[in-house]
């Protein structure tokens, strides 16, 4: 492990800390704002798609430089990834669940609730 | 004055051991933080996954404005934050106590304007149960989320906030040096909560915009 992978080396003077952290806030607002414009921009089912990668876009800036992962430090790497793992178990396990169900139980083909268009083979569409 | 000597606690060999002890504590209480919030973010596009007309019908009617200002509080407070965390390490009194200031200042703008929305959506009576004021069977689904969502991350920047300003407070009166790594680890907390709303944004108040 290096001497220099919890920060030692991270900016002394408030002009340092500035550079390291003010480029990374404008652009985390750039996106906050392209993400609302976007929202008003017709894309059908793509409109939450892009505002979800947008998001995903700023967490990783936030993780990388202001949560310090940037940072060569294994142990604090893999505990603030860890929850990736977990995340992409519990997502995989819900949606494999409703993607595979069988139609009967799927409230959308039942009345009174609101109609989604199908896909092909009568797969919902994203 | 070495105030590196004053941070160290038991039973840290080393201010650095001690650190890195720190960020790993709190990295593994933001794991479950993530998965308290995946479940429901997951939850939520379950269920909008049988009904997305009514979720964009009634996402329309949260406040966009409320919602886009929030964010970019939000976010410049995890500017603050970040710059808090640089200066307390590098033992800038002057640059710690004005950011550590900010960050709770912006904190506290962020629960008024969240409060000043919550009253518009009770005037606007957006509660689930009965007077709800939508028809589709969807909507008021939706809305059970906002307040599932909302007052939860509404909590977790109250714990923020009496965090970083416990740690501001002890550093102000001396009681806690600037070095400790308390308040890299209170960073930690407070840019979760800041990711937690990156996503809760386009969830509450993108959704629906696009169509008329």
């Amino acid at each position: 492990m290096s001497r220099h992978s919890l920060g030692e080396g991270d900016p002394k003077t408030l002009g340092a800390i500035l550079w390291r952290t003010v480029p990374v806030w404008a652009a985390l607002i750039a996106l906050a704002l392209a993400s609302c414009a976007l929202a008003y921009v017709p894309m059908g089912g793509f409109n939450m798609a892009a505002s979800l990668a947008i998001a995903a876009a700023k967490m990783v800036m936030v993780g990388v430089f202001f949560m310090h992962l940037r940072r060569p430090d294994p142990l604090l790497r893999l505990s603030g990834g860890a929850w990736l793992l977990w995340i992409s178990f519990l997502l995989a396990l819900v949606f494999a669940d409703q993607a595979t169900r069988a139609p009967i139980s799927q409230p959308a083909r039942t009345e009174g609730v609101t109609q989604r268009p199908t896909g092909p083979a009568g797969m919902p569409s994203f | 004055m070495n105030s590196g000597g004053e941070a160290l606690r038991e039973p840290w060999e080393s201010l650095r051991r001690q650190r890195e002890a720190a960020g790993f504590g709190m990295w593994l209480f933001l794991n479950s933080e993530a998965l308290l919030f995946g479940a429901l973010i997951a939850a939520f596009f379950a269920t909008r996954f049988y009904h997305p007309q009514a979720f964009e019908a009634a996402g329309k009617e949260a406040e966009i404005v409320y919602g886009t200002v929030n964010t970019l509080v939000l976010l410049t407070s995890s500017l603050t934050m970040a710059v808090a965390s640089f200066a307390t390490r590098a033992e800038l009194r002057r640059v710690s106590f004005w950011s550590l200031g900010l960050t709770l200042a912006l904190g506290l703008v962020f629960l008024g304007l969240k409060i000043m929305e919550w009253r518009s959506d009770l005037e606007k009576g957006m509660v689930p149960g009965p007077g709800f004021p939508m028809e589709q069977p969807g909507a008021v689904l939706f809305w059970g989320f906002y307040w599932a969502l909302t007052p939860l991350h509404a909590l977790h920047l109250i714990g923020g906030l009496s965090t970083v300003g416990f740690l501001t407070w002890q550093a102000a009166r001396g009681a806690r040096p600037l070095r400790s790594p308390a308040f890299e680890a209170a960073g930690l907390y407070w840019h979760l909560i800041d990711v937690v709303w990156i996503f809760l944004y386009p969830l509450i108040y993108l959704q629906g915009r696009a169509s008329s």
